[in-house]
């Protein structure tokens, strides 16, 4: 149990310390990239607590990064504080997974899979209707960024390291979740939804706190991505986007931690490594995705695992197969 | 008062394509547990096949016809060879997951290789308008209507009265006893599949002359029929039809009445309510689960 907790404080000290220096060998559009994977990051792993903690199937978690980004965004041009805007971001998301989570979880089954899908298409109806809200398909520019203790974190580096230190805090804030008797409770339900309610579980309250943590989470990093962009219109926060979320978190592995960190720099990246695919892209992408689930069903980080298996199903083949041996030469000496 | 009347007509004609696609998704729910999110895609990529069809000279019919026999064997038994048999072991998750991926290559195999426009479609009826008493139904909506409620019943009677219709609805109840009474179930599950098959490629004869042939045409109607299948709820067949026409019939009203750009709404909102109050959809059982 000590070695893979050891090597992931090891791999997590490695990213840090990558994460730190990095940013100073790269030019602006890198930088950029680099900053929106660590705001993708913040949002899959919520993601990951929905999907592969608690065990439900989301599909709505650009709806939440996008409300988290609008609060964000009016707040700022009201003149209110970042400060304010960011947990104002992550409250409201929280409230409004409750209140979406709350009809859809009281069934199990892929219900909360259509609940979200389809608030993820309502809300982008109202973001491009409510015009005096939202200003529709022309969206809301000039988001300002933020300032701390009178330092601007208007340059790309300075709003970089904003952004490292909100997922380093994060990452901190989930793991204490998982690692609490909640956060037990979460995954206990997942593997065993039956047993974990017969031992006193509430299924319906956890996995619907599940769900809400998890949107949180993506509002926060709305407010970020808001600030990031500077200009905010309704095409980022779609359907689409929601359902390649849900990819990332898959294809990185689902209920592990670093998962989503894998996933989203996939999702990020993908679009400029297939560049050459042109308008073959998307399908090239999905043609991966049915690949990798037929290939590796339960995700990338799953590889370890699969090939300790294989190792030990090799040695204990190997071992029979020499108990074989040896019991035959036995038994042609007896004869 | 008339104005209703005709909007509840086209809303029908309109929600009986949502039961086609729901009745199909339902299907293949009840008999392997399978979650299609290429729901819309397996009417899209039809439309399509069709149109190239029409356009190398055959009549609608005939391009009917070849594609209902192309789907069959590529979307009903290739589907469940390749996606399907393979990771139904693994849980839902890793299928959904590869029908999301599958909806995509459709999608966007279709825009990027043939066009990323709207194409229009002949439709099977005239579109001339009659009157019976005082309301305005034009022979489109009707015809759509009377052929797709032809379809779903013809598909209910054969599962409810023939012997294979009654063995697959026997592997969709309990597969193991369904096995221990001499069913082939692998059988069963594939025609399930092939029915499937037939009902998007009936529901994109249907659909597309309204809808226009578009890459992207597959996903709102997915998406609402898999809403029109739990609200009439999931365990019962007739469940899709009634949720299909409900959902039909209240995004009409709702747009004309309430406000045309929160039509897409209304069936999330219904689905909201439905589940709220009745979990198992509308005509749906409560299912003991199995420990």
């Amino acid at each position: 149990m000590t070695t893979p907790t050891k090597r992931n404080t090891a791999i997590t000290v490695v990213i840090t310390a990558c994460a730190l220096i990095v940013p100073h060998f790269l030019k602006s559009y890198g930088l950029y990239l680099l900053t929106y994977w660590l705001i993708y990051v913040i949002c899959t792993m919520g993601l990951n607590l929905i999907v592969g903690y608690a065990g439900q199937k989301a599909l709505g978690q650009a709806a939440f990064l996008g409300i988290g980004a609008y609060t964000s965004a009016i707040l700022l041009k009201a003149g209110y504080s970042f400060w304010l805007a960011l947990p104002a971001s992550g409250a409201l998301c929280f409230l409004m997974g409750i209140l979406v989570g709350f009809p859809a979880l009281r069934v199990q089954m892929v219900y909360l899979a259509f609940a979200t899908m389809g608030f993820s298409e309502l809300l982008s109806l109202v973001m491009r209707n409510e015009e005096w809200l939202t200003g529709g398909t022309f969206g809301i520019s000039d988001i300002p960024r933020p300032s701390l203790l009178g330092i601007s974190l208007d340059g790309n580096v300075a709003y970089y390291y904003l952004v490292l230190t909100c997922t380093v805090i994060i990452s901190l804030l989930l793991w204490g979740i998982l690692r609490s008797p909640w956060g037990k409770a979460f995954t206990a339900l997942r593997d065993n939804p039956i047993r974990a309610e017969s031992l006193g579980i509430d299924i319906q309250r956890y996995t619907l706190l599940a769900f809400a943590i998890g949107s949180a989470f993506a509002g926060i990093a709305g407010a970020l991505f808001a600030s990031l962009v500077q200009f905010i219109e309704p095409s980022p926060f779609n359907t689409q986007i929601s359902i390649m979320m849900y990819l990332m978190v898959v294809i990185g592995g689902p209920g592990y931690f670093l998962g989503p960190v894998i996933g989203a720099a996939i999702g990020v990246l993908a679009p400029e490594a297939l560049r050459f695919a042109e308008g073959w892209y998307l399908f090239l992408f999905g043609a991966i995705v049915v690949g990798l689930m037929l290939w590796l069903p339960n995700g990338l980080l799953s590889i370890p695992v699969l090939l300790r298996e294989k190792r030990l199903a090799r040695e204990e083949s190997s071992a029979r197969a020499n108990f074989r041996s040896l019991a035959t030469t036995k038994n042609g000496g007896a004869r | 008062m008339t104005d209703f009347f005709q909007l509840v007509f086209s809303g029908l004609a309109t929600g009986s394509i949502y039961a086609l696609t729901a009745l199909g998704f339902t299907l293949l729910w009840q008999a392997s547990g399978t979650v299609n999110f290429a729901t819309g895609e397996f009417v899209m990529l039809p439309a399509f096949s069709m149109l190239a069809f029409m356009s190398l000279g055959l009549p609608l019919l005939a391009s009917f016809g070849i594609t209902m026999l192309l789907s069959i064997l590529v979307l009903g038994w290739g589907f469940k060879r390749v996606i399907v048999d393979p990771l139904i072991r693994h849980g839902m998750m890793p299928l959904i997951v590869a029908t999301i991926g599958l909806s995509m290559m459709m999608r966007n195999g279709v825009r990027a290789g043939y066009s990323a426009e709207a194409f229009s479609f002949p439709s099977l009826f005239s579109d001339s308008i009659f009157t019976i008493a005082g309301i305005r139904i034009s022979a489109s909506d009707f015809g759509t209507f009377g052929f797709a409620i032809v379809i779903i019943f013809g598909v209910q009677m054969f599962i409810q009265k023939t012997v294979t219709g009654r063995a697959m609805q026997a592997v969709a109840q309990n597969t193991e006893s369904a096995t221990v009474l001499g069913i082939n179930v692998k059988r069963m599950v594939l025609y399930t599949f092939a029915i499937n098959a037939i009902l998007a490629t009936t529901a994109a004869l249907l659909v597309t002359p309204v809808y226009l042939a578009k890459f992207d045409m597959g996903s709102g109607l997915g998406f609402k029929a898999f809403l029109a299948a739990i609200i009439g709820g999931f365990s019962n067949s007739r469940g899709a039809l009634l949720g299909g026409l409900i959902i039909g019939v209240s995004e009409n009203l709702a747009g004309a009445y309430v406000s045309p750009a929160y039509k897409d709404g209304v069936a999330l909102a219904l689905f909201m309510v439905v589940i709220l109050f009745k979990p198992t959809g509308l005509l749906g059982k409560t299912i003991e689960r199995k420990v």
